[in-house]
Order: structure tokens, then sequence, then C-alpha cells
């Protein structure tokens, strides 16, 4: 990069997968700008909360015949994506939890390279408080 | 930090999730269809008028015109702007919101 | 100030294509600066040079066309969204073997890169979708 200016950037995820394109194109994204070296959040807020979900089930060939892109957020943490939130109030309303999620983590460089999970979760004032240091909110 | 809603509450939770993390000194944009939160009468107006209290609500008044909706209907302490008045709000608030 | 601009949506189906307009040209016309307007998602059809509105109505893509020009905007296209929706310059067509192309004057295709980068040169980034 020319100029080193590193900002604060929160992708805010409200969105279910499969029934737009939105969670996917959000998370090519999410993927390019990884190279910019930024100071990056993900939050998942209200339906995007389903996005995490495990065992996301279809294929090209089969189901409903889209592609499972749910595998591109376990490789988050390689690309030092590793700032996770999911607000507790929208889990909690849809009947979900912790075990409900992909299990996302990355390894810890400063800590002897420890695998440590990726997904923090907050409640409303926590991520009221990570919006507002933020620099740049892209939201899809 | 500026909010920004352009769906109805009648339709998302836009207007409700953004007031539930929106802090004390923020504002809100209302425009597109979220203008439809900014009236008396709804059931959004005591939401609204709780929210007044500590946050600053503003309604794009081209897209009330546009829908026929009065600005001498919309309840009281919000505050009415113009696209230029939108843009200003995004110069006075560091960090940009849309709640799609 | 220095904004960015993410178009989320497409032309005449969502108000958002409309506000991001009337925003941009507002904020121009208040001595502002746009580093880029980036067209994202379904937003990708804002370019289409191939529309063809009724007469009485506004055209979107030459709206944001000719503002363009005026103001010398770098509208760039999402290349990634663009691809599957099949919205392609000459170029892209060229190269993928297709026989038309359907971006209009003013607008170029490229990475989502161009999106990031204008979320770290502009003082603002303001997302207009649906």
């Amino acid at each position: 990069m020319e100029d080193e200016v590193i900002k604060k950037f929160l992708y805010v995820n409200r969105k279910a997968p499969y029934g737009t394109i939105y969670a996917l194109e959000s998370l090519e994204v999410v993927l390019i700008g990884a190279a910019f070296d930024q100071d990056v959040s993900l939050a998942f807020i209200d339906d995007g909360v389903y996005q995490l979900k495990k065992d996301q089930k279809t294929s090209v060939d089969s189901g409903a015949g889209m592609k499972n892109f749910s595998k591109t957020y376990l490789a988050l943490g390689d690309y030092d994506v590793n700032k996770i939130y999911v607000d507790k109030a929208s889990l909690d309303e849809r009947g979900l939890t912790a075990d409900d999620l992909m299990e996302l983590v990355y390894e810890d460089e400063d800590d002897d390279y420890k695998e440590k999970s990726s997904i923090s979760i907050v409640n409303q004032e926590e991520i009221a408080q990570l919006m507002e240091q933020q620099d740049v909110v892209l939201s899809f | 930090m500026l909010h920004t809603i352009n769906k109805s509450p009648f339709e998302t939770n836009s207007l409700e999730t953004c007031l539930r993390f929106a802090r004390a000194g923020h504002s809100v944009l209302l425009f597109e269809d979220g203008i439809y939160g900014a009236f008396k009468g709804t059931r959004f107006e005591s939401l609204i008028t709780d929210s007044l209290k500590s946050k600053n609500i503003y309604v794009l008044v081209p897209d009330v015109e546009a829908r026929g909706m009065r600005t001498d209907n919309v309840i009281d302490g919000i505050k009415t702007v113009d696209y230029a008045g939108f843009v200003d709000l995004t110069v006075d608030n560091k960090t940009v919101q849309a709640w799609l | 100030m220095k904004f960015g601009i993410l178009v989320n949506e497409g032309p005449y189906q969502h108000q958002s294509s409309d506000s991001a307009y009337q925003f941009t040209k507002a904020a121009l016309e208040k001595g502002h600066e746009i580093f880029r307007v980036f067209f994202y998602h379904d937003g990708v059809n804002n370019a289409s040079r191939l529309m063809v509105p009724p007469q009485d109505d506004r055209n979107i893509v030459n709206r944001w066309t000719e503002l363009g020009k005026k103001y010398n905007l770098d509208l760039v296209v999402c290349i990634a969204a663009a691809q599957r929706r099949g919205m392609l310059d000459e170029n892209e067509a060229k190269r993928q073997g297709k026989d038309a192309s359907n971006i209009a004057e003013g607008f170029h295709i490229s990475g989502l890169g161009q999106l990031i980068e204008a979320g770290i040169k502009s003082e603002r980034l303001v997302v207009f979708g649906d």
C-alpha cells in the first residue's frame, strides 16, 4: 500500500443465506478486503446469525442446487479475520445457541499459534460500542 | 454516529434493531420507506418518542412528500431534512451505518 | 469532504439507486468530493447502456453517466457481481467469448479491491441498499 492507513472496517450482516445473495457477496468483500491489512470485524445480527449455522447442506448438483459457501467462513481465520461478533439477543430469539454455530477459529501468533475461537457472543451494548469505534461500516 | 433506515417498520425490524443498538447522542435518519416510522398515530410512535429523549431523529422530506404523507404530522421532535441536509448529517457524523 | 458511495441495488426495482444518485448529486453541489461510486450486488445493473425506460420516466443510467461526465466521477462496477449478472464491458465480452457488451459510457468494471480502497481513501462511506 502506498500509504499505511489502517482503518477500522466493520461488516454488518443481517440477512440469512441462500434466500438472497447478500450473505455470499458480502463474504466475497470480506475475503478481498483481508488483503488490505485493515482492522476488520464482522457483526452478525438478526437473520444474519443464520449465516453461521453449522451443517449447511446444498451443492450445485444436489439439494437446493446452490453452492454451499458456508465453508468459506471457516477459512476466515487463515485470512486474519478473527473478530467475529454475534448478537446474543438475535440468537436467543431464534432459539439458537453457540452450539448451533460453526466453529470458527484462528491461530494466535502472539500466543504460540494456539488455536482460538474467532466468535464472541456479545450483548447489544458491546456491539453498539464496536460500531461507534469504526471508520467504515459496510452493511449488506 | 449516524444510522440510516430505509425500510418501513411495518415491513422489517430495521428500525427496532437500529434503536436497540443506537446509543445516546446518535442520530437516526428515516428515508425511503423508512419515513413511515416518523408519524403520529402509528404503533411505533411511543418507540420513537422514547428514543427522541436521547437521540436525534431526522426524516427526509422528499421521501415524505413523494408518498403523500404530511410533514406536519411528523412526531414532535423529529427534524426534517432534504438531500443537502442528509449530506450534512454524514459530514457531522464520523461513522455512517445503513440498516439495510 | 471526500465520500465513497456504495450502491447495492439495481435500477427501478429499489429506490436505493435513486437515493444514491440524489445523495451524490447533493454532495457534489455542496462542493464535496466523491472519491468513487461503487456498484455491487444488483447495483451493477445501473450501468446497463441497454435500459430503455418509458419516455416520461427518469433514465437512471444516463443520469449517472451525465453526472459522471460533469464531475469526472469514478463509477466502478464490481466485476464478480457484474459477470454473474451478465454485465460485460467490451474487453470482458471478448475474453469470455460473448457476442455483446452492455456497460454504459462513463462506467468501468473493476475488482472488489476498489470498494475497500474507497473505504480507506474516503472520509465517509455511505451505503445505499435494500
